[in-house]
């Protein structure tokens, strides 16, 4: 049966219809019988001993259930972190903090009602007598001599001291330099801030002994592993979570939190279905954070503009507590990342992990990339700057030239396959470059501030080779599960480990199945989400659906075809190697005539009465991926801005993104992901950025009135394109697109308004987010110098 | 003490006793079922909530129920008409500008009204009219697109 082309097609998402007509099931959606409220105490202190804590007077409210605080959790362990790096430092972190709250929302008790309103209204009158203590929250204070301790574990408040490259080599490199250009460089903390704010219903069975939770998951089966076995203690199979519609999630749904945690407890305790709905307020005062580092980066250069070498010290926020892969992200996703798209003589990268009285950070969209790809490029224009060279000019003298299966890097890694210098060339040629330097001089000299900026990126995604990673610590392997179950009359119904909350899976999966088989596609239903259903998966997140979910999908496809040669020989009378897989029929090589097709191969698997001896009837096959490398997808950026010189107001004229992700599914889905991955990435050079005050350790921004989210008229529209280099580690040569747009696009914006500054003599600005009153200080600073 | 309202929600009725501090969204959310309607902050920032009040879109969490008794609300279930979809949500699928979904009622109610408004709009009065509509997935591109390509089905009709 001939289908029309699938992969690589813009095919409508078929998840959409549900969505546009308000029929997505998200977890706030969902009512059960007997159903309570739950509400949460949080310190409203950053760092304080609990005395006591008072309940009776919530007790006391109308509809109110239970009030539960951490001495009621006994037996409860605390949240465990998952990735154990050398002598890190791991504190405990309880569910519900019982002798000590150590940042602004850490719950220290939950009321569960009959109603949301009588929940909210006890838990006002739960009194907890606080020893309220010094804090800290800055992150260049944290380590320092006098600064408040945190955790007795933590001597210094210090989590570990990591490094990576070589130092002697790197120090070798820095003597030989003609140039030294040296920045500090202040990665911002930032929100993920996914729209639907995260919740869980959590229901207990009494009966059966069953539990089910329902939580805004990016990987449910790690959230039950993780609830079961380490903190609650009960079976893991008597357990069931379900991620259904997730509105977002950019890391922030990785990590197993407090709340689903106590709520899992709780109904087991009363016996009744319990709810929680995150406030957007708890939100930005728990949803795990990102970035939040401070970096002194030292580059040596030839005269010529060769990297000789780069130096990196980094000290890196993790909040009060690790979170659940905390440890991973300034380590491993970031100092590895140092090589960049260039040739380095010598690379060294030392990075302190420091607990602070602050949200636990952790991976958000891009994690520990974006924080090394900005470092580079903010680094490569500063030193052009220092060189009196062009930006393009240096990126193209230090790229790695063009190369198709290996390239060893100074900092462990090795990529797969890349061509640099052709996704800057589409893009200079997109942008026109040659004409954009004219219009800029022509603009300059009538007092108009117009730059532009670079990005020429990097990525490791398609997360994880497992006994890769588990040598660096990671307390989980990162393959993937992709079970395919074809039904009698030859319907397929596939169950992916990976799990969508935007990304389009049930489309994009549907396209690779039904290309494969070559079936209709809507022969084809993707699962995901449901550990009742699918097969023990790692989830969505380090851009790895498509490239591991994709891969375990297609192996078991492959195993499927094999049983199918062997009952299609059996009812054509042929020989098994005889026997080809095309256009939705098993047929004899060379003899397209002698076939059978899909559908009745599958119904002879289910109904085996002239059937193949020794093979087992039914058409289902599991298989586990995991990968051999990392996949690395690259880029080049390029953001052209103007700067109002009377106000400091950044506006972008024009973004342009070439982006090679190796084989693509579905392209509009993935520009999709291309443009709000570039949004999120303006959102950090311009406007966004977690603020906490270090005298009371109040978090600031702590709603969206103070915390800046990128709105639709902030922003341009993009212009997109892609080269497609795929990579050899999987067979569908696909790299990963999730994250690409936000780990370019933070430097381009940045370096492009310090072009346009440049003219006044600015070559870097330390701190981000670039704000109408920073650059405006920054502007006003460099003209008095003048 | 609760307090009776009455709600036309989609053309059907909805009486319930509520409390006088119950916000328009839950008394829609939770009292009539309906949860296309979206709760995504609690500052009137992300118009997640946004419906259509007496013709007006309006936050449903910047309203009390009690100031919407007697009201017709038309939220996102009723925006497609006897299982036609209503040209603006065809064109969020259309023109892929939707992701992870959660924004899209709102964005789509938001959409409905800046229509009105504007039938022909530019880029420009388009993104200014989304200004109380917060997206984190599609950096706005395909919303865009979208609201543009609606504007143009709607003129044809």
């Amino acid at each position: 049966m001939a289908t029309a082309k699938l992969l690589g097609a813009s095919i409508k998402r078929r998840e959409d219809p549900r969505f546009i007509t308000g029929k997505g099931n998200y977890t706030d959606d969902l009512k059960l019988p007997g159903m309570t409220y739950a509400a949460f105490v949080r310190s409203p202190h950053a760092n304080a001993r609990i005395r006591a804590i008072d309940t009776a007077k919530a007790k006391a409210v109308p509809g109110v259930v239970a009030v539960f605080t951490g001495k009621d959790m006994a037996g409860v362990n605390s949240l465990p972190c998952g990735w154990l790096l050398p002598e890190l430092k791991v504190p405990a972190h309880p569910p519900l903090a019982s002798e000590a709250a150590r940042y602004v929302g850490d719950p220290v008790a939950v009321v569960i009602a009959d109603s949301q309103s009588a929940a909210n209204d006890a838990a006002d009158l739960v009194a907890v007598d606080w020893d309220v203590l010094p804090s800290v929250t800055a992150t260049e204070r944290a380590a320092q001599t006098g600064a408040p301790q945190i955790h007795e574990v933590a001597p210094g408040n210090v989590a570990f001291k990591w490094q990576i490259g070589d130092a002697g080599e790197t120090e070798a490199a820095f003597k030989k330099a003609d140039v030294v250009v040296k920045k500090r460089i202040v990665n911002q903390r930032l929100v993920a801030n996914a729209m639907e704010p995260r919740a869980c219903v959590a229901r207990y069975e009494d009966a059966t002994g069953d539990l089910t939770l329902w939580v805004t998951s990016q990987n449910p089966h790690v959230h039950r592993l993780l609830m079961t076995a380490f903190v609650l203690g009960i079976p893991e199979h008597k357990v069931r979570v379900i991620a259904p519609d997730v509105g977002g999630g950019f890391g922030s749904k990785i990590f197993l939190y407090n709340e689903e945690t106590v709520c899992s407890w709780a109904t087991r305790q009363i016996k009744r279905p319990v709810r929680w709905t995150s406030s957007r307020r708890e939100a930005f005062q728990t949803d795990a954070h990102g970035r939040d580092h401070i970096t002194d980066a030292e580059v040596a250069l030839s005269r010529d503009g060769k990297f000789l070498g780069l130096r990196v010290k980094t000290t890196a926020n993790l909040g009060a507590y690790l979170s659940t892969f905390a440890p991973a992200v300034p380590t491993y996703l970031y100092g590895t990342l140092l090589n960049g798209v260039y040739n380095w003589g010598a690379i060294h990268c030392e990075v302190t992990g420091v607990f602070t009285n602050t949200t636990p950070v952790d991976a958000y969209r891009g994690a520990g990339r974006p924080e090394a790809c900005y470092l580079l490029e903010r680094m490569a224009d500063a030193a052009a700057a220092a060189l009196k060279m062009d930006a393009a000019e240096i990126r193209k003298k230090n790229f790695i030239p063009k190369f198709d299966n290996g390239f060893q890097t100074k900092v462990a890694l090795t990529y797969d396959s890349g061509n640099y210098g052709a996704a800057f060339d589409r893009a200079l040629q997109m942008l026109d470059y040659k004409k954009f330097r004219a219009e800029q001089a022509e603009a300059r000299a009538k007092g108009r501030l117009l730059g532009v900026g670079f990005s020429t990126y990097i990525e490791a995604c398609s997360i994880a080779p497992s006994k890769v990673v588990g040598s660096l610590g990671a307390q989980a392997g990162l393959w993937e599960s992709g079970k395919v179950r074809v039904h009698p009359t030859g319907m397929v119904t596939v169950f992916t480990g990976s799990h969508s909350h935007g990304q389009g899976h049930e489309t994009t999966m549907a396209q690779l199945v039904a290309h494969h088989f070559g079936i209709p596609m809507e022969h084809v239903d993707i699962v995901h989400g449901d550990t009742g259903v699918v097969p023990f998966g790692m989830g969505t997140y380090g851009s790895r659906s498509a490239s591991v979910g994709g891969t375990a999908i297609l192996m078991s496809i492959n195993k499927i075809k094999e049983k199918g040669k062997k009952i299609a020989a059996h009812l054509l009378e042929a020989s098994a190697q005889d026997i080809e897989y095309a256009n939705g029929q098993f047929q004899v090589k060379g003899s397209p005539q002698k076939a059978v097709p899909f559908g009745q191969v599958a119904l002879t698997a289910y109904v085996p009465h002239n059937y193949p001896e020794g093979v087992e009837p039914g058409l289902e096959e599991t298989s586990f991926y995991d990968p051999a490398n990392f996949c690395f997808p690259f880029g080049a950026h390029a953001c052209v801005v103007e700067v109002d010189p009377d106000t400091g107001n950044v506006k972008i004229l024009r973004y342009v993104a070439v982006d090679d992700v190796g084989n693509v599914i579905n392209p509009m889905i993935v520009d999709g992901m291309v443009h709000g991955g570039i949004a999120q990435g303006v959102g950090q050079a311009l406007w966004e950025g977690a603020v906490y005050d270090d005298g009371s350790g109040q978090l600031v921004t702590g709603t969206m009135m103070d915390y800046a989210l990128p709105k639709a008229d902030m922003l341009p529209m993009y212009e997109t394109d892609r080269t497609e280099t795929p990579t050899p580690v999987n067979p569908l040569g696909i790299k990963g697109a999730g994250e690409t747009g936000t780990i370019a696009a933070t430097p381009a914006v940045v370096n492009a308004v310090v072009d346009a500054l440049s003219g006044l003599g600015v070559d870097h600005i330390e701190t981000m987010p670039l704000t109408a009153e920073r650059v405006w200080k920054t502007a006003q600073a460099a003209r008095a110098k003048k | 003490m609760k307090k009776k309202v009455t709600v036309s929600i989609n053309g059907q009725s909805h009486t319930h006793e509520v409390e006088p501090r119950l916000l328009l969204v839950h008394f829609i959310r939770e009292l009539a079922g309906l949860t296309g309607t979206h709760v995504g902050c609690d500052t009137s920032q992300c118009g997640a909530c946004a419906i259509h009040m007496n013709g007006h879109a309006v936050k449903s969490c910047t309203l009390l129920a009690v100031q919407a008794d007697g009201a017709q609300i038309t939220t996102i279930e009723g925006m497609a008409k006897d299982g036609t979809l209503h040209p603006i949500q065809d064109a969020f699928w259309e023109k892929h500008g939707l992701q992870c979904g959660f924004c899209t009622p709102g964005m789509i109610m938001s959409a409905a009204q800046l229509l009105q408004r504007y039938p022909k709009p530019t880029e420009a009065e388009i993104r200014h009219q989304l200004e109380g509509n917060l997206c984190r997935c599609t950096g706005y591109h395909n919303i865009v697109k979208a609201i543009q390509y609606a504007a143009e089905n709607m003129a044809k009709r």
